[in-house]
């Protein structure tokens, strides 16, 4: 059998494979929190929890209302957005101007309470998501069997990333973004009104969240502490990529999740840690993150 | 009374009739500001300014380094910390608005410091501030284009890779579009190359042409001399001294000695 560096190359595919889905997640997950500093310097601590509410919301809707996979991929984010929306409307707007770290502290309380509250309904075993039937099944891919579902969800991961890069780097809508991340004051001099701007580029950030938890449903358990799981990496994966940048959120995310894949091939005892290893490295050399402009 | 505040109650009155349009109706001042305090956190920095721009005129406001020029405008635009006293904008009183507001009675803002985006095209610099509900139909794209030339030329590279002459450029001609009919324009001819500074003259001539109100902050006497209607220097946050343009050549001296120059 093919080895490279005494690896059979199979596995080695099958980790990249795996990787890239990773890291697919990690970039859409990052990209949410990068839109939403850029904006408003502000922290989201709950982006975990909003993606564990995608994901709970995808099994509720199945569970109690008997809406397939299809339904929920468009719901969930909405209604996650619509929470994001709240949130940033009712509590957040209150903090604006203050230090970012009691925005931190207020999306800190916000995930306690709401895994808190899913945790009393649900429980943490956890409870399995099937994909819907049309993506049951696996591929070949030559070099390996692949879950038909994970190739959806990589792609889809992708295309959101790709669609809000778009958004905020090609769209007129983008460039009061942008504008609005240099220079909030002079936009609203402009007459564009900066406050629904920062609401709704929360609610867009939450909704990302969502979607990625409705996305990951199917492949990971479903269970109110999903979120703060991953949710750590997410943010050494902003840091790396530089806090606020667009493409350093989903190059970044997209490179360490293969690089965890290959790490846990070559030398498995540090793939959960690989991740902060780089962040600690990165922020040594470029303390602003790869992607990230000094301030 | 000192001489200086008679003098300004008596031109005041001049250009208070100059507002009344020949119907005999009396039109708005595009901007009227009275008895304007403005505060940068706990320091004060104007001190109850006064201040007409009738429409179609062009202002000059002058005055040393300090003198509360930049904060004048930026008070007009929400950007202190707090303000108090009135600030009429064609007849809207602006204090108590949000900032976004401003901008939609047909005013367009150009700071000091340029406020060209480093994240945006030259091209989408320039089309950023969005068009303004006034029916005001300043100049088209093409109008500006011909204006400067450079910023067609130059439309897809970053704002800041500009030079600082084709920023200023920029700064000023993206809100020629907007139908803004008051501009604010605040040192615009600074530490520029004299062929800059005489192709922002012209615009600002073209504007007076077009109908536009113009507010110019400047340090450079000489730019705005050939501009402005009316000048109004500025010192420790109040007007001290306001000169129609036919006074100029009598009160040179005075203005020389409170410019410093």
């Amino acid at each position: 059998m093919a080895e490279i560096f005494g690896i059979p190359v199979p596995l080695l595919l099958g980790q990249l494979m795996l990787g890239l889905m990773n890291g697919a997640f990690y970039a859409m997950l990052s990209l949410g929190l990068a839109v939403i500093f850029g904006l408003m310097d502000e922290v989201n601590f709950a982006h975990g929890a909003f993606f564990m509410m995608g994901a709970m919301f995808a099994w509720m809707g199945g569970q109690y209302f008997h809406l397939g996979f299809w339904w929920m991929l468009l719901l969930a984010p909405l209604a996650v957005g619509l929470f994001g929306l709240l949130v940033e409307r009712l509590m957040l707007r209150r903090l604006r101007g203050m230090d970012p770290i009691y925005g931190l502290l207020l999306t800190f309380g916000l995930t306690l309470l709401i895994e808190g509250l899913f945790r009393t309904f649900f429980g943490v075993a956890g409870s399995p998501y099937n994909p819907p039937a049309l993506l049951g099944g696996t591929l070949n891919l030559g070099f390996m069997y692949l879950p038909t579902y994970y190739v959806f969800a990589m792609a889809a991961s992708l295309a959101a990333c790709f669609g809000t890069w778009f958004l905020i780097e090609r769209t007129k809508l983008g460039s009061y973004l942008r504008a609005g991340t240099e220079n909030p004051a002079l936009v609203q001099a402009f007459g564009i009104n900066f406050p629904l701007l920062v609401m709704l580029t929360f609610a867009f950030g939450s909704a990302l969240a969502g979607l990625a938890g409705v996305l990951a449903a199917p492949i990971i358990q479903v269970s109110p502490l999903m979120g703060s799981n991953l949710i750590i990496v997410v943010f050494a994966i902003v840091v790396i990529g530089g806090m606020g940048s667009v493409m350093g959120a989903i190059v970044s995310g997209l490179a360490l999740g293969v690089i965890e894949g290959l790490t846990k091939v070559f030398y498995a005892p540090i793939s959960s840690t690989v991740v902060f290893i780089l962040m600690a490295l990165v922020l040594t050399v470029r303390p602003a993150g790869l992607f990230g402009k000094e301030k | 009374m000192n001489p200086v505040a008679t003098q300004m109650s008596a031109s005041r009155l001049q250009s208070a009739g100059s507002s009344v349009a020949p119907t005999g109706k009396a039109e708005p001042a595009a901007l009227s500001i009275r008895d304007l305090h403005a505060w940068y956190g706990d320091s004060h920095v104007l001190h109850g300014v006064e201040l007409t721009v009738n429409p179609g005129e062009t202002i000059c406001l002058l005055g040393r380094n300090g003198a509360g020029r930049t904060t004048t405008l930026r008070a007009v635009m929400g950007l202190t910390s707090a303000r108090t006293g009135s600030i009429g904008v064609f007849g809207k009183e602006v204090i108590g608005l949000p900032q976004h507001h401003v901008a939609r009675l047909g005013v367009g803002y150009c700071p000091e410091e340029r406020g060209i985006f480093a994240s945006l095209t030259t091209q989408e610099n320039f089309l950023l501030p969005p068009d303004l509900p006034t029916r005001f139909p300043g100049f088209s794209i093409d109008e500006i284009h011909q204006l400067f030339p450079n910023l067609k030329a130059r439309a897809n590279s970053p704002g800041t890779r500009l030079s600082g002459g084709e920023q200023q450029m920029l700064a000023v001609a993206r809100i020629f579009r907007t139908g803004a009919r008051l501009l604010l324009l605040d040192e615009i001819s600074e530490g520029l190359a004299p062929v800059i500074v005489q192709a922002l003259g012209r615009a600002i001539k073209e504007l007076k042409k077009k109908g536009f109100s113009v507010l110019l902050a400047e340090q450079n006497f000489r730019f705005s001399a050939k501009l402005a209607d009316r000048f109004y220097v500025m010192e420790r946050g109040k007007i001290v001294l306001e000169i129609e343009r036919s006074e100029l050549g009598n009160k040179q001296a005075e203005l020389n000695e409170l410019l410093g120059v």
